[in-house]
């Protein structure tokens, strides 16, 4: 298994609640909260594609997209 | 064929009419005097592939069976008045969720522990009014075990055909005096059967949205129809909402599809009505007495009858009052404090003719008893 | 996403508040359901009264919203009537151990196969801050406002003590390994206890001076620890997280399927 590359972060901004968890657990510092509140990839450049923002986000707001590395 | 004889106790009477009438998960905690239903279905349910739990009290018995009626089974608990009153918050559920249950209150001298192996049947009210918040209700009785039998095959009917909770109030001295059951023949009596959706898969089904009828198929949790349950008021998806007009219209639905309904529930028997100048109103074990009482002053040339209620609640009102009109004299037997006396007085013309003649004192109330009260009512003295 | 086809859309956003720790546990059971890849139509979620019972909105399973503390109850009455249904309970942790106390440890006791995920936030957050059975000496909530005096049950020795056949702790900083224990728990064979710390930031969080909700989130890092760890050696007082109990012992509903057997003349 090739590791997986990030293709897009999808941010469901109805959903978010901008709790900020998203934003302080990110190894990468990829993610912060825009002026409403609503959390964004300021660095998508950065994300490793860990996933730990979808996982933990209590308002399912955050979905990482990624394609699979050649193998 | 012949019907199958049997000597038993009123308890054992009303577990054979829920074999009969098809119970398949029964769900109970042992407390006097209605613990041999709980014994015997723990023997009998598993025989015909049925389900017994024992659960660590009364209130989550008839949680248990809400939940196991909702997986598309008939369902009963049966507890006597500390534990009915237990219940009352699963009650209460089950009424606004619309879940069909069978509860059987073996009633006791009361309140609180009281006496428990003696009889009563001071649970009246609180079967009527003991859940919190407006709702209707039904509760049936019986006198003898025969209609034990046959109302709590009733109690499945009714709960199943207006997916509502049906309370059967039997007392201590019915559940455990011995005497003659005829089992019927299947088939004999009618049952009633689960009405389920028509609607398939795929398809928008609303476990709350009343037929044209007013009856609203089911769909068993496990099946094709995913939907939610809830205490909550709710939509016709089950879902909650404080909307002002779902809230009126689910109250006035739960409400009108029992008092709607009040002639249609109403179980009665009537012995020599036809020119009796005095009546007597009862139910239960108390209803024995009064019947005794009638028999024995036919002999003697006094006109008297009895009505002896089957269904209380909804109360048969318009019957009561058709009754009773043009009477001397009404009198209400029973054994509490007359928590059916009121509703008669109020369902009559001339509330001030009804009479009671009650037994508070954990004795069973006789024909002597009765006797007394008729002859101060007829001004013969003490 | 795929988990998307587990929940009921049109009631999202959540009415949890941000933050919530019970959100990521929606999450993570949404995680676990999609890697056992079962039907919807077998999965009944029965949940009792309190935020965390808002949990049986939102998923597209089938079900039961019921009183409080009752969950448990409603649920044996649903598994033993059916048993090849899987039943999840999601419980708050003063529905779980205060008024359902009871049913909880009955339910372990019989090890009827259903899982319990006691989402413990240490307060009642639906009806405004009041102290837990899982708050503990010294928390403060506005039925506490001189610092509760009220020791805190610990629901893994609860559980184990009143014969869970599957106990384990997690927290909501922890998701991946709370999906794995969620997971593992609804394909166990008994009565299932998941513990998930999760953070209220609301309430326990105002009231305790613990932070917005990422600071809480992170405590949950620091006060934890793996079962037997080094770090439990040297800092007694932190927590441990992992599987506690996983044993195989004999199953209600299984043993009932015997005694149908039995009283219908069989073995």
């Amino acid at each position: 298994m090739g590791k997986a590359k990030l293709k897009e972060h999808r941010i469901n901004r109805d959903w978010c609640k901008g709790c900020g968890i998203c934003v302080e657990l990110c190894p990468k510092k990829v993610l912060e909260l825009d002026a409403e509140e609503k959390a964004v990839a300021v660095r998508p450049e950065d994300c490793i594609a860990c996933k730990l923002c979808e996982i933990r986000c209590p308002d399912l707001a955050i979905e990482i997209i990624t394609e699979p590395d050649e193998k | 064929m012949s019907r199958q004889v049997k000597f038993v106790q009123g308890n054992e009477a009303c577990l054979e009419g829920a074999l009969y009438a098809g119970l398949q998960f029964y769900a109970g905690y042992p407390i006097t005097p209605s613990s041999e239903i709980t014994e015997g279905l723990a023997l009998r349910l598993p025989a015909v592939g049925g389900k017994f739990i024992q659960m660590e009290d009364e209130i989550s018995s008839i949680c248990a069976i809400i939940g196991a009626s909702l997986t598309g089974h008939k369902v009963m608990t049966a507890t006597s008045g500390p534990g009915f009153s237990l219940m009352q918050e699963g009650l209460g559920y089950a009424v606004m969720t619309e879940i069909p249950c069978v509860i059987v209150d073996v009633m006791r001298g009361g309140p609180s522990t009281g006496l428990p192996t003696h009889g009563g049947q001071g649970d009246v009210m609180q079967a009527r009014w003991g859940v919190h918040g407006d709702h209707s209700i039904v509760a049936l009785t019986a006198s003898s075990h025969q209609d034990v039998f046959e109302m709590t095959v009733e109690a499945f009917n009714i709960a199943e055909t207006y997916r509502t909770p049906v309370i059967l109030l039997l007392d201590e001295a019915i559940g455990h005096m011995r005497e003659k059951l005829e089992i019927p023949e299947p088939g004999e009596l009618p049952l009633v059967e689960r009405l389920r959706t028509s609607v398939r898969d795929g398809v928008n089904y609303h476990p709350y949205l009343p037929r044209e009828d007013g009856r609203l198929p089911m769909s068993d949790f496990g099946g094709v129809h995913r939907y939610n349950v809830t205490g909550l008021y709710h939509d016709m998806w089950g879902f909650p909402t404080s909307d002002p007009k779902m809230v009126h219209g689910l109250i006035r639905h739960l409400h009108d599809k029992i008092e709607n309904r009040v002639n249609v529930l109403a179980r009665y028997k009537e012995y020599f009505l036809e020119d009796a100048e005095r009546i007597m109103v009862s139910y239960g074990c108390s209803a024995r007495s009064a019947l005794h009482v009638v028999k024995d002053r036919r002999l003697r040339g006094e006109k008297l009858g009895l009505l002896e209620l089957q269904t209380l609640w909804p109360f048969p009102a318009e019957i009561v009052r058709d009754r009773c009109v043009g009477k001397k004299s009404v009198i209400v037997v029973e054994m509490n404090m007359g928590q059916i006396l009121h509703e008669v007085k109020k369902a009559v013309d001339q509330p001030d003719n009804v009479f009671l003649a009650n037994r508070v004192d954990g004795e069973y109330i006789t024909p002597p008893d009765i006797y007394k009260i008729l002859r101060l009512i007829q001004g013969k003295g003490v | 996403m795929p988990i998307k086809d587990y929940i009921r859309e049109r009631f999202f956003p959540h009415m949890w508040c941000p933050g919530c720790g019970h959100g990521t546990v929606l999450n993570s059971l949404l995680r676990a359901v999609e890697q056992l890849g079962m039907s919807k139509n077998e999965i009944v979620v029965v949940s009792g009264i309190g935020c965390s019972a808002r949990i049986s909105g939102y998923v597209d399973f089938h079900t039961l919203h019921t009183l409080h503390g009752r969950a448990l109850a409603f649920a044996t009455g649903v598994k033993l009537s059916k048993p090849e249904l899987n039943v999840i309970v999601p419980m708050g942790d003063g529905d779980a151990l205060a008024i359902g106390g009871n049913h909880f440890i009955h339910a372990a006791r019989r090890n009827i196969a259903m899982t319990a995920i006691v989402m413990n936030n240490k307060i009642y957050g639906m009806t405004g801050g009041q102290f837990s059975p899982l708050t503990g000496v010294g928390g403060m909530a506005t039925t506490a406002p001189y610092a509760s005096i009220d020791r805190s049950f610990d629901v893994v020795e609860l559980a184990k003590a009143a014969g869970a056949t599957y106990v384990a702790r997690s927290t909501a900083f922890h998701a991946q390994e709370c999906t794995q224990m969620i997971h593992d728990a609804i394909l166990h064979d008994g009565f299932s206890v998941v513990e998930i710390m999760t953070q209220c930031p609301t309430h326990y969080g105002r009231k305790n001076k613990k932070g917005g909700p990422a600071e809480m989130i992170k405590e949950f890092k620091d006060i934890t620890t793996p079962i037997g760890s080094k770090a439990k050696q040297e800092n007694p007082g932190l927590i441990e997280r992992g599987v506690f109990v996983e044993k195989d012992l004999p199953e209600y509903c299984a043993e009932y399927d015997k005694i149908i057997e039995r009283a219908q003349g069989g073995a």
